[in-house]
């Protein structure tokens, strides 16, 4: 049995849906990502799953347990805000030791457990010190002592990384999945950065105007998208107009036929995508598939490979393949140059034209 | 936690009700009387009360009359006070024809001059005193302007006045109302007016309050201030640089009076203090403050007031003054106060 | 086959819930009782006659007939708007200087600019007078003119007001996040442009409110008006004339419910205000420390300076005028004033009951309040109840003294009312006090209250800590200067409060801002000088002790403010 399930979840605010027949589980011990942009919806989910704005309609069980309408004191989870939330009068040990001072522990249970946390976060000598008093990093790991410190079975992590500075969140992404991992507590982070969700996650859930777009592994997300909102949104990806030949035949931009796996009507318009790195250059012979001539009109140096802008006159397409240094060096790659690429088949995704989708 | 809550507002609740019961009980009986007599009239009166009736004790609530009418009128459903003692007869007349006061002729009323007391038997009230509305002149202020002292109404029309006096408003002040219902039941209607309109020129200012004027004038804020006299004697014995006079026309006036509350538990000894209120001895002490007492044998000598206070009360139709309050405010405020543009 | 709907979610409440629900009740019960109760009492008598029969409109359509009213209403716009676009701008510099500049003397700064506060109302126009009357030492400054009048209110309102501005601005200012401005530095915006892109904005909240509260102020207050006013006519002062000149309450009450109007107009811009305000002290925030710029901070000395100084004469004059034999005639000076025997026989016993009222109303109050403002911004659903209690909340502003007292004497002396019993006692002081000056302390308690990160609740919920503990343990210490300044604001307005306990004190409970109206009225305008300085000092002690308190046990709570 999942240990959290959302079935057919709808929140509204007056007129405006902001969650529309919500459905998911989540196994005990998942660290699962909700992920979207901005306004999607995943926040609010969020907040449902702890009771902080309850669901319009729809059922939301924890642990077997319908907790559909219980306030958030009566759900179980610890949770972590953008914002941190830390009490600025209290000390460390004191914001970390909150919840448990008012189970009526022993006191030197709790200072105990309150060292034990703080070990745990990397801060064993902090406890003294006001949140004021700490840099953004460590007061993110306080706020996630404080949300472990009762052991919670679910944790719930807001946008926790998102207003610290790109190496500090780096580190943070490990060292929260690793004491995830450690502790084996479930646990959902509302993200909008698809880096984030793709390291950390054991499954994403892409979110879009309220709806769930896909549920997956990240290999699932970037290998397999459901939809053209999630190929776009996670990752770098081409996407191209075409129309169906017929079966296992598209027709792309202007008249090229190529193979591709489908299951659209002959005749609709479709998008075909295909990510940077997936598009073929070496071992390309008379006879491989979808073969057609490109020009590189652009290289971009990102470090270990190259982004290249292609453009091919028949069909008429622009598109970017990922070259590793290597190959550059390989097949001498350089602006102006023109060379053979192939589109692999079974790589080519397709979805319903911009029309339908 | 929410306990210690709970708890700490039982305790404010528990010491506001002890305040709320904390009126001290003392073995004397407790008079609450209404006044409006002077803040430094009430200890002595207060003191004389006592020694007379040993088994009162006298607790003033003093305000300016408007106040004091206000709230007595406002309280009606559940009168506060026992007495109201030193009011002006006007309000106090008012109470009685609301019947808020408890009919009672004291001992020796028979004894005082019959405009003193309310007629009814027996009697709703009683008078003590009367006031007059004069005029105060500050001599130093007129020295430098070079002004004459005026000697009667008429003569404060004189542009050698102009911006120079301060009289009480008639909307805000019943001080203010009997002075110009006088100079309308002297003068007449249409003269009394067009009086007020010639005045109105030499007006600074109309003040909310009847004592202001004098005081003002004893100041030297304004050289001439037409209000209460004794407001206006006592500035003078302070030392205040100011000539009262009692303008040769006649001056409005009005008594103070007292009445005893009807509907509350101490009757029985506030009909003693009316008995003093009555008394000779009582009127004694009215005269050392005012010109005209109650009692005819009483000699009332006043320091610095002048002669002729008797002469100078105009034939007040009380009357006429209550039933015509209404028009005559409405008509002086359209011709004085809706169109008060300030004059500066 | 069609999915069954999915079942609808009626939440449950926690205890939490129940708790502040219970809590939120209780203050709705005692506003209605202690606000709203009296007032609809006196209001009421607007649609009857003197004889107490039903006449509909009638009254409203003499009063509107009278020439006087328009006139009165337009003067009294005016004044409040010119009074409210001079206070608010120099009340927000100073503010400024106060909290986001390095000065030096800031706590004295403080101190003085809370001074007006501290005094009856009457004391600024007294003062005026000694300046600017006809015998006034400054009058030749006014180049003829006369003080009284609309001038001669205008500056005496400035100086009333001025502090109850200053206070929610410094309030409003005085939480700010130093990351906006670190950011804002960073991208380069110049100072002129951080001012209006990030100061300001933060301080959104507060200068409406503060906007709305002096506007109403001016509007409600007579004390100034009856004793500068001369022929200027007000609002205020036609009440005056209804309710004491003529004993016409029922006119009184009309004038009443249009003075009403600005408490509705302010009730939705606070609504309105509320719903754009955004928490600014979240628990990332960093408390701002103001840094050291030599050619603004030096302008904004002056400024508060020449601010300061200005109210230092006003009440140097007073305590001058108190200490005169006979002005203007024998300038020698003598104690004799102070000897308040000699002009009232209850002598120095008002000053003590009007200082135990006071530290009942501003310890009661300050609790009371805070805690009521809580419970209405942190609870839970229960919509109706509290708009309901935020627009009582908001109702006193507006609610001129004389008509809540008058409302409380119709209410309260009621013999059917079983409350009768606090009628004539201190507590109905208290109460009516508290109620009185309920606006301002509870702006101040929300504009606290809003600083605070959002999620406190949220987070305390989700460690089972019940509500009222994170109260106690977070909200109330990080509120404590807000809370204390509740309390001085509480205590300084008991000690010169006038228009609404004027018909509510009784024979033993005569209050000394009361001595001091009837001492000014009888003439002895040196003796109530002298009492109204005795309010001063007594009021200017217990700030020192509060500025005492902030210095060392204050100090010691707020260490965390430190970075």
């Amino acid at each position: 049995m999942p240990y959290l399930e959302v079935d057919r979840v709808t929140k509204r605010f007056g007129m405006f849906t902001a969650l529309e027949a919500v459905s998911l589980s989540i196994e005990r011990g998942e660290f699962v990502c909700f992920l979207g942009p901005s306004g999607c919806g995943k926040t609010t989910l969020l907040r449902a799953i702890a009771g902080l704005d309850p669901q319009t309609s729809g059922t939301i069980r924890q642990d077997g347990r319908d907790v559909s309408a219980l306030p958030p004191s009566e759900r179980d989870f610890g949770i972590v805000f953008q914002s941190y939330a830390l009490f600025p009068n209290l000390s460390v040990a004191d914001n970390v030791g909150y919840g448990l001072k008012s189970r009526r522990k022993p006191a030197a249970e709790i200072k105990a457990r309150v060292s034990e946390l703080l070990a745990l976060v990397g801060l064993p000598t902090q406890g003294e010190k006001y949140p004021a008093q700490l840099s953004g990093g460590q007061q993110q790991r306080v706020a996630l002592a404080r949300a472990l410190a009762t052991s919670p079975g679910l944790l719930l992590l807001d946008e926790p990384l998102s207003a610290l500075d790109a190496r500090v969140r780096a580190r943070l992404r490990g060292e929260i999945r690793g004491l995830q991992r450690r502790l084996g507590v479930t646990t959902i982070m509302v993200t909008h950065d698809q880096e984030e969700a793709l390291t950390m996650a054991d499954r994403i859930v892409v979110m879009n105007h309220g709806r769930i777009d896909q549920i997956g592994t990240p290999e699932e997300i970037y290998g397999k998208p459901a939809s053209a909102f999630v190929a776009d949104f996670v990752g770098s990806m081409n996407f191209l107009t075409g129309r169906v030949a017929g079966p296992g035949r598209i027709t792309l931009g202007d008249g090229l036929a190529i193979d591709c796996s489908h299951t659209m009507t002959p005749g609709s318009e479709i998008r075909v995508c295909l990510r940077p790195e997936d598009v073929q250059v070496r071992g390309i012979t008379e006879n491989t598939a979808n073969r057609f001539p490109v020009t590189i009109a652009e290289l971009e140096f990102l470090g270990s490979f190259c982004r290249a802008t292609l453009r091919a006159s028949a069909p008429e397409v622009t598109l970017t393949a990922d070259f590793s240094i290597n190959l550059m060096r390989d097949l001498n790659v350089g602006v102006g140059k023109t060379l053979d690429i192939a589109l692999p088949a079974d790589r080519l995704r397709v979805f319903a034209g911009e029309a339908a989708g | 936690m929410m306990d210690k809550m709970m708890r700490g507002g039982v305790a404010a609740l528990a010491a506001l009700a002890v305040m709320a019961g904390g009126t001290a009980l003392a073995q004397k009986v407790k008079l609450t009387a209404y006044t409006a007599l002077e803040n430094d009239q009430l200890k002595i009166f207060k003191d004389t009360i006592e020694k007379a009736v040993p088994t009162v004790e006298i607790s003033w609530v003093r305000d300016s009359t408007g106040v004091i009418t206000a709230r007595f009128l406002a309280e009606k459903a559940n009168p506060q006070a026992d007495i109201v003692l030193g009011l002006s007869g006007s309000s106090v007349a008012a109470f009685a024809k609301q019947g808020l006061l408890e009919p009672y002729t004291p001992k020796g009323a028979a004894d005082l001059k019959p405009v003193f007391r309310s007629g009814a038997n027996p009697e709703t009230w009683i008078g003590m005193d009367a006031y007059l509305s004069v005029v105060c002149f500050n001599t130093v202020e007129g020295g430098k302007k070079n002004a004459p002292k005026p000697m009667s109404w008429k003569d404060l029309t004189n542009p050698a006045y102009a911006g120079s006096i301060v009289m009480p408003n008639p909307a805000s002040s019943g001080t203010g109302y009997l002075t110009v219902a006088a100079w309308l039941q002297i003068m007449g209607e249409e003269a009394g007016w067009k009086f007020m309109d010639d005045l109105h020129k030499n007006v600074a200012v109309y003040t909310h309050s009847g004592s202001a004027p004098c005081v003002q004038a004893a100041k030297g804020e304004r050289m001439i201030g037409i209000g209460v006299d004794m407001r206006g004697a006592r500035e003078k014995t302070a030392g205040a640089p100011i000539d009262l006079i009692l303008p040769k026309e006649g001056a409005g006036w009005e008594m103070e009076v007292s009445g005893i509350v009807k509907g509350r538990p101490n009757v029985a000894a506030a009909k003693l203090v009316q008995d003093w209120v009555a008394s000779q001895g009582a009127n004694e002490l009215y005269g050392k403050y005012y010109a005209i007492v109650a009692h005819p044998a009483v000699k009332a000598a006043p320091p610095n007031y002048p002669e002729g206070a008797d002469k100078a009360m105009v034939k007040n139709d009380l009357d006429w003054m209550a039933t015509n309050r209404d028009r005559i405010l409405a008509e002086w405020n359209k011709r004085y106060d809706g169109k008060s543009a300030p004059k500066n | 086959m069609a999915l069954a709907e999915a079942t609808l979610v009626k939440p449950k409440a926690s205890s939490d819930d129940i708790v502040m629900r219970a809590g939120i009740a209780v203050v709705l019960i005692l506003l209605a009782l202690f606000v709203a109760a009296p007032l609809w009492t006196l209001l009421s008598k607007s649609f009857h006659n003197a004889d107490d029969k039903w006449v509909g409109l009638d009254n409203y359509i003499r009063y509107v007939s009278t020439p006087a009213l328009m006139q009165s209403l337009w003067n009294s716009l005016w004044i409040s708007l010119l009074t409210t676009a001079i206070v608010v701008p120099l009340a927000f510099v100073y503010a400024y200087a106060l909290t986001r500049a390095m000065l030096p003397g800031k706590a004295l700064f403080q101190a003085v600019a809370l001074i007006p506060i501290l005094a009856p109302s009457l004391l600024p126009a007294m003062s005026m007078i000694y300046l600017f009357g006809n015998q006034g030492m400054l009058k030749q400054l006014l180049g003829g003119g006369e003080i009284y009048g609309a001038g001669g209110i205008v500056a005496s309102q400035v100086f009333y007001c001025f502090p109850h501005v200053l206070m929610i601005l410094v309030t409003a200012l005085s939480m700010a996040d130093q990351r906006l401005y670190e950011a804002a530095e960073a991208l380069g915006a110049s100072r002129w442009r951080i001012f209006w892109t990030v100061t300001l904005p933060g301080a959104r909240y507060g200068l409406i409110s503060a906007i709305f509260v002096c506007f109403t102020l001016v509007l409600t207050d007579f004390g100034i008006a009856k004793v500068i006013g001369g022929q200027f006519n007000v609002l205020a002062t036609d009440v005056y004339k209804q309710v004491i000149g003529q004993q016409n309450f029922e006119m009184g009450a009309v004038v009443g419910l249009i003075l009403l109007a600005p408490a509705v107009l302010s009730f939705f811009a606070d609504r309105y205000a509320q719903k754009r305000q955004v928490s600014l002290l979240s628990a990332r925030a960093v408390p701002y420390a103001p840094k050291r710029q030599r050619g603004r901070d030096a302008l904004l000395f002056v400024f508060c300076l020449v601010i300061a100084g200005l109210i230092l004469v006003i009440i140097g004059i007073a305590g001058w005028a108190s200490l005169i034999k006979r002005w203007p005639y024998n300038l020698s000076l003598t104690l004799a004033n102070y000897d308040f025997e000699n002009f009232d026989p209850t002598g120095w016993g008002p000053l003590w009951t009007s200082l135990k009222m006071a530290a009942l109303a501003a310890a009661i109050g300050a609790i009371a309040i805070f805690t009521a403002a809580w419970l209405l911004e942190k609870s839970r659903g229960f919509h109706l109840v509290r708009n309901l209690v935020q627009f009582l909340a908001t109702l006193p502003m507006a609610v001129p003294g004389l008509v809540l007292g008058l409302g409380y004497i119709f209410f309260f002396n009621s013999p059917s009312n079983p409350l009768n019993f606090l009628y004539g006692t201190l507590a109905i002081l208290v109460i009516n006090t508290m109620a009185h000056f309920y606006t301002v302390a509870h702006v101040t308690a929300v504009t606290a209250l809003k600083q605070l990160d959002a999620e406190f609740e949220a987070v305390s919920a989700s460690l089972k800590v019940p509500l009222p503990v994170t109260f106690v343990r977070v909200t109330v210490p990080i509120c404590l200067p807000a809370i204390l300044d509740i309390f001085v604001y509480l205590f300084a307005n008991a000690m010169t409060t006038v228009s609404a306990v004027i018909f509510l004190y009784a024979a033993e409970t005569k209050l000394a801002s009361i001595a001091v109206i009837s001492m000014d009225e009888s003439g002895f305008n040196a003796a109530a000088a002298a009492m109204a300085m005795c309010i001063v000092f007594v009021s200017l002690a217990t700030r020192l002790l509060h500025l005492l308190l902030e210095r060392t046990v204050l100090a010691k709570l707020q260490r965390w403010r430190k970075r």
